[in-house]
């Protein structure tokens, strides 16, 4: 894991101490709300629906157990005993009080966290594949990359007014796991005559406007990512429409100027820029990547874990579904599930953090990660310490064996916590939940990602669901509309909009129409939901969701 | 011809706690059922730019319609009948609070 330097650490404590100023003078009314709105935001605070939001940066998901103590800490000292992991692999806190807010900072200082960049028209915290380091199909470990890029972007001084948020993801993988094709840069790391350098993909992004990106080169090499990505910024800078909000993020750009000319434009600046980066950055990278070294695997049998998995029926089906496979022989990597039937998605209790904390601590090298998927993983466990690892999950209410089924469900806070939600999320997911939990099919439909979002800005990726869910307001009423086939991985797509929307009270029995519909249609137990809608298309699903047109069609 | 008047209060933020507030006849409350009902369209401006000054207290104020049908004023609008009642997932918000009265 990454360290803070002197240097970042004298950082964080300034601006720290420059915010608890401002509050201090929010409070005494020396700053009106509009003069302290802007500086809030640059720390992370909004005004939700009910309360202050303090969302917390988790950089490329990455944290040890140390930090996850003193979330956990502080989600009892100044919140309400929980928190709640994003899309964004952040942590938001949804009920602190404006004057405890510098204290928060501070506590999360200490353990060389932060709050910066987690708003505002600037470069947010950098995402990553959450398996990174430990996955078998790594090409290499994307952090290093992202914590170079965190470093280039935290305060940059060009880029703090964007005409729009900016995001960037990376992965090192083929499979890609942090919806590179959906960020306003994606970066996957590649290799090229035994080199490694970067696809750069450009102009992705859900939102009103969806758009999957388009690859910018084809092959960066690694020494070129730094200037290359300011020239890509500093493009957007100029060109991003600054008129109108909704246009402008970097994909309507690139859309209204075309591939080519914006492509163009960044290698123009890239070449009088390049010379700048006198490989000061290339120095940082080295220093950084030690700091990312894998730890010690050790060497050892496996035979607890094959004994359990013979005896333990329920310890089975969580293997089989919460693992996946590590590049270390005997190791796996863990998904502990946030989403148990009924949950909210992505909260955890600040005793459950504790606990995923000191398993990370026992039995995991000290590492955790916050995924995309609103999961915590543990991304190095060797193999003869699941059963215990699995037997305390299951004691705390993390034990649900459901990673990437159909109760996996992404859901944005919505407008139970969202100022800018027209619909709530967290019920309609909570609701999809427990009814397949209580039809007992959820493993015989096998994997199946629903993602909800709470209104049109899409946080809850409803666009690359295989089943997204949208909700809108529709004259006052909840509507949910229905997105299929979408996909967030290398093979990325856009759902489809199935038709009108269905009121909160006919969304489950949708859903549940159109689960039931892919296990008739399908060829076989094997192929998957989004396998058979690519095969066969909207029509099918369509009928089952609108049976009553087909009535009055007939 | 103009869109006739409907009954409003005056909602906004509180603040410090950031919580769901209604402008009553004297002051603030968190309860819905205490706001001062606003039906003529004068008073409610002159109260709304009344609470707008108060930035002392107060945090992104507006009129909010609401249904006087009742014994007290409700919600009209979904929205505000969940900031009226707290989130739906957890007893955190308003529930809480009445829960301890």
């Amino acid at each position: 894991m990454y360290n803070y330097t002197d240097f970042d650490t004298a950082f964080i404590k300034e601006r720290n101490a420059q915010f608890r100023s401002q509050v201090e003078r929010r409070i005494d009314g020396s700053l009106t709300e509009d003069e302290f709105k802007p500086l809030r935001l640059m720390n992370g605070l909004y005004l939700q629906l009910h309360a202050y939001m303090l969302r917390v940066a988790i950089p490329y998901g990455t944290l040890n157990s140390r930090q996850m103590h003193v979330l956990a800490d502080i989600a009892d000292k100044w919140d309400k005993g929980y928190g709640h992991f994003t899309t964004r692999q952040n942590i938001q806190y949804n009920w602190p009080e404006l004057r405890d807010v510098p204290d928060m900072l501070d506590a999360l200082g200490e353990v060389q966290m932060h709050a910066i960049q987690t708003s505002g028209n600037t470069i947010r915290n950098v995402t990553a594949d959450h398996f990174a380091g430990a996955a078998a199909d790594e090409i290499a470990d994307p952090r290093p990359v992202a914590e170079l890029i965190r470093q280039w972007s935290t305060d940059h001084p060009e880029f703090q007014f964007l005409p729009r948020k900016f995001k960037v993801a990376v992965t090192g993988s083929q499979n890609d796991r942090a919806v590179t094709k959906a960020h306003d840069i994606g970066l996957r790391m590649v290799e090229r005559d035994g080199a490694t350098g970067f696809e750069v993909i450009v102009g992705g992004g859900l939102g009103r406007t969806p758009m999957i990106g388009k690859v910018l080169r084809d092959f960066l090499p690694r020494e070129d990512l730094l200037p290359y990505l300011e020239a890509i910024v500093s493009v957007y800078n100029l060109l991003g429409r600054r008129d109108n909000k909704y246009k402008a993020r970097i994909k309507i750009t690139v859309h209204e100027n075309g591939l080519e000319d914006f492509g163009a434009r960044v290698e123009e600046r890239f070449a009088l820029i390049r010379p700048q980066f006198g490989g000061v950055d290339q120095q940082m990278l080295a220093g950084i990547e030690s700091d990312f070294a894998a730890p010690e695997f050790r060497s050892a049998a496996t035979q607890d874990y094959e004994d359990a998995r013979q005896h333990y029926p329920a310890f089975r089906s969580w293997a089989d579904t919460n693992l996946s496979e590590h590049r270390a022989p005997g190791y796996a990597i863990v998904t502990i599930s946030l989403k148990a039937h009924g949950a909210t998605p992505g909260d955890a209790t600040s005793a459950q953090m504790r606990l995923m904390a000191d398993l990370a601590k026992r039995y995991g090298h000290d590492e955790l990660r916050i995924s995309h998927e609103q999961n915590v993983i543990l991304p190095h466990v060797h193999k003869n310490d699941l059963p215990s690892i699995y037997s305390a999950l299951r004691a705390a209410g993390l034990g649900t064996a459901n990673i990437g089924l159909i109760s996996d469900i992404i859901a944005c806070p919505g407008m139970d916590y969202c100022a800018l939600a027209t619909a709530r999320s967290i019920p309609i997911a909570q609701e999809i939940a427990t009814r397949f939990d209580e039809l007992k099919i959820e493993h015989d439909v096998g994997p199946l990602k629903i993602k909800i979002s709470g209104c049109i800005n899409a946080c809850g990726h409803h666009h690359v669901g295989h089943i997204g869910i949208l909700g809108l307001d529709r004259a006052g009423v909840e509507s949910y509309q229905i997105t299929l086939g979408g996909d967030g991985t290398e093979n990325a797509a856009i759902g489809e909009r199935a038709g009108p929307g269905f009121s909160a009270d006919d969304i489950i029995p949708a859903i549940e129409r159109l689960v039931m519909a892919y296990l008739d249609l399908r060829s076989e137990p094997a192929e998957t939901f989004l396998d058979t809608y690519r095969r066969l298309g909207l029509a099918p699903f369509k009928a089952a969701l609108y049976p009553e047109a087909r009535a009055n069609a007939a | 011809m103009p869109r006739a008047f409907t009954p409003k209060v005056v909602t906004a933020n509180a603040l410090l706690e950031g919580d769901v507030i209604y402008q009553t006849v004297s002051g603030w409350s968190r309860n819905l059922e205490e706001a001062e009902v606003l039906t003529d369209e004068a008073d409610a401006d002159l109260r709304l730019i009344d609470a707008s000054q108060q930035q002392e207290l107060v945090v992104g104020v507006y009129l909010a319609d609401v249904d006087i049908s009742g014994a007290a004023p409700k919600p009209t609008h979904f929205r505000e009948d969940f900031r009226a009642r707290g989130p739906s997932n957890y007893a955190h918000g308003k529930q809480e609070v009445k829960a301890h009265v």
